[in-house]
């Protein structure tokens, strides 16, 4: 097992104290940060607030699987069957190359030497914090490898037993054994398995099973009966990765419904491809519990990511992918949310939308959330579809001043001075006091014919962010009424009339 | 949360064989059915239109189904939320670009109601408007054209034929309501031109009906 800490920091190729932040959490922080206070699950501003040199860069998992795709080629020098489980670990047997590199010992200083080496390449800083890691199973591989400890072939369950239950990464599960009395994965393998399984049902058994040493899940000596796998020519060849996401996205969407059909699922998957010069590549990916379509989807896509933009990339344009499902589980089934959740219709309109940003990119597909604010642009905000529904200032407190409802269905409309005068054909403003200098009787928008004025409200004035130099603004809105039907919200500000909404 | 509540958002969308989406009750005088899937809809460009169209999408985006607004940057979503729409399935795109047509065939597979502002630089060939037309038929979404009439024809064209506005007076008072006169008229089973008089909105934001006397205007 290879890990590399706090990959995400590394793969942002910045130096010195970083946090990765996600939703305006901390979700990885770099040691020097983390010296420095920064924790995850902080928010961005008490991390900025502990480390004021905190650099910061936003979380993106394509960037942390492209740069980590040099690294599995360097270790796949050692053995081609190398499993990705995410970018920053994979894994791979070490059973006959331990024998041909001199030993465990020597094959995992030999792997850590040629993974920091690629990843002074990938990232220009001093690559040395490879950790490697030997024992049985994933589980414990993982947490050999955050060790550096190579344990011996049958010494697993000794290695795991004093280490925490928080260990196996289910902190509800966690909790609930801690409050039981059971707080090493030593004291949880020394229960009776039957027990365990009628206690805490089938994930009770697999975490039990994995607290002994052993795999999650026993052996399925069964064959998948059929080949499962799915096969795309791409005709013409493919050398840019949005349209390989794509492909990519058809592909593993196919793959699932194949195994759905079967009743299985897959935890490990095996992606093919080969260029028009006839060069082959190939990868395999390991999900912690079993793949989805989405996953399935991202996995791939990352993975051409990675070929396509990597220092070793293929001499010439993909001509076919293959994906292979290597590892698959019987499929147990999952029980749906009875209340509520996300109906059919929804994922479908999620797709769909997610295909419109495809074609005219992310920004093109918006969706509106109400916000707190006084005009009527600042009502609401206009958030890219997939990024969180959250308003930016608070749309509970009263804001004094605001337009009055009814809300004006057209908002920002183009904006531009008007003329309004009164019956004279004097030009109205309106004083300190927002009182208007006569009365309005026509209404001459930018462009288009001169509007009689029936109706309008006294002006109101609205005075902003007056403690704010640059956000202070001082208004005076009125709405005025005319004859056909359509109504305005106009705003004065110095002695210019803009038309800031239509009631339309 | 209340049950009631629960029961609401449990209850299925669409049942099957259902061919229409409901509209809301200050609709249903003129549009009996609701709205019929797989249609083309226009709605007139005069004062009151978007209005109007915001409150077609309302009876149907209350009952789970989704939405777009497809060429409307200026469609303030205060509004269209106060209209009865759920913004959490409102789904705009403000600029479609040049491959316009293409964008919105894709939103007519998965979104129930679709509607496209043309005009300025969404112009139409009639080929595309057919296309478009079949496929909105093809996927049961229903199509909403505004801005400027449909090449070929719609199912059922929706206008505001009178509106004022309540409650300003001159220099005292401000907007409240608006009393406005809807007329559709449509091919084949609604080739009767119906009208209706309703508050587009009334004073709490929403669009109600005045009464329900169906006014049946024979040509």
């Amino acid at each position: 097992m290879v890990w590399y800490p706090d990959w995400p920091v590394v793969a942002s190729g910045v130096v010195g104290p970083v946090a990765v932040i996600q939703a305006n959490q901390v979700v990885v922080a770099s040691a020097e940060a983390r010296s420095e206070g920064v924790r995850v699950g902080q928010r961005r501003r008490q991390a900025e607030a502990v480390c004021p040199g905190l650099a910061i860069v936003g979380r993106d998992e394509d960037r942390d699987a492209r740069a980590f795709e040099p690294l599995v080629a360097a270790v796949a020098r050692f053995c081609p069957t190398v499993e990705v489980m995410r970018p920053g670990l994979c894994a791979f047997s070490a059973r006959g190359p331990a024998r041909y590199f001199g030993g465990e010992e020597s094959l995992a200083r030999q792997v850590a030497e040629a993974v920091d080496a690629a990843t002074a390449v990938v990232s220009g800083t001093m690559g040395e914090g490879c950790r490697v890691g030997v024992a049985d199973g994933p589980f414990a591989g993982t947490l050999a490898a955050r060790r550096g400890r190579i344990v011996p072939p049958g010494a697993t369950a000794e290695f795991l037993a004093p280490l925490s239950v928080r260990e196996l990464g289910r902190p509800e599960f966690a909790d609930l054994l801690g409050r039981l009395g059971v707080r090493t994965l030593g004291q949880l393998a020394a229960l009776p398995a039957p027990q365990v399984l009628s206690r805490f049902g089938w994930e009770g058994a697999a975490v039990h099973r994995l607290a002994r040493g052993l795999d999650e899940r026993p052996l399925d000596a069964r064959r998948p009966p059929e080949d499962l796998s799915v096969e795309a020519e791409l005709d013409p060849p493919v050398d840019r990765v949005d349209t390989a996401a794509f492909v990519a996205k058809a592909l593993a969407d196919r793959l699932y419904a194949g195994l759905v059909k079967g009743g299985w699922r897959c935890t490990l998957v095996r992606i093919e491809a080969e260029s028009e010069h006839g060069e082959s590549l190939c990868r395999t990916w390991r999900h912690d519990g079993t793949f989805s379509a989405a996953t399935l989807a991202e996995r791939v896509r990352w993975q051409l990511d990675g070929w396509l933009t990597g220092p070793s990339r293929p001499t010439a344009g993909l001509t076919k992918l293959r994906l292979v499902p290597e590892e698959m589980v019987a499929d147990h089934g999952t029980q749906l949310g009875f209340w509520g959740g996300m109906a059919e219709a929804d994922r479908q309109a999620a797709r769909v939308l997610a295909r419109v940003q495809s074609m005219i990119g992310p920004d093109g597909v918006v969706t509106a959330v109400l916000d707190g604010g006084r005009s009527p642009t600042e009502r609401a905000t206009l958030i890219p579809w997939g990024d969180q529904r959250a308003p930016r200032r608070r749309p509970e407190l009263p804001w004094p001043g605001r337009i009055p409802p009814p809300a004006p269905a057209l908002t920002s409309a183009p904006a531009g001075s008007v003329a309004l005068e009164d019956s004279g054909g004097r030009p109205v403003v309106v004083n300190g006091r927002a009182e208007p200098s006569g009365a309005p009787a026509r209404f001459r928008p930018d462009r288009g014919p001169e509007l009689t004025v029936s109706g309008w409200s006294a002006p109101w004035p609205c005075q902003e962010r007056w403690w704010d130099p640059d956000g202070h603004r001082r208004r005076a809105w009125m709405q005025v009424a005319v004859e056909d039907g359509r109504a305005f919200l106009l705003a004065a500000e110095g002695s210019r009339w803009s038309v800031e909404a239509i009631y339309d | 949360m209340e049950v009631a509540e629960l029961l609401e958002r449990a209850r299925p969308v669409a049942l099957a064989g259902q061919r229409a989406l409901p509209v809301i009750p200050a609709l249903t005088s003129i549009l009996p059915g609701g709205l019929c899937r797989g249609g083309t809809l226009a709605v007139g460009s005069g004062p009151g239109a978007t209005s109007l169209l915001l409150a077609l999408l309302a009876g149907a985006s209350a009952e789970g189904s989704w939405a777009a607004l497809v060429g409307m940057p200026e469609v303030g979503p205060e509004a269209a939320a106060s209209m009865g729409v759920d913004l959490g399935r409102l789904a705009l795109v403000p600029d479609p670009g040049e491959q316009w047509p293409a964008v919105v065939s894709a939103l007519l597979d998965g979104i129930d109601l679709v509607a496209v502002r043309l005009g300025g630089r969404l112009r139409l060939r009639p080929a595309e408007a057919r296309r478009l037309a079949a496929r909105a038929r093809h996927q049961s979404s229903v199509l909403m054209v505004t801005g400027a009439p449909w090449p070929e024809g719609c199912d059922l064209s929706l206008d505001v034929v009178a509106g004022g506005w309540e409650g300003l007076g001159n220099g005292y008072g401000s907007l409240a309501r608006r009393r406005v006169e809807v007329a559709v008229s449509g091919r084949r089973a609604a080739s009767r031109r119906r009208q209706a008089t309703l508050w587009l909105p009334d004073d709490s934001g929403r669009p109600e009906p005045i009464d329900d006397t169906l006014v049946a205007l024979h040509p």
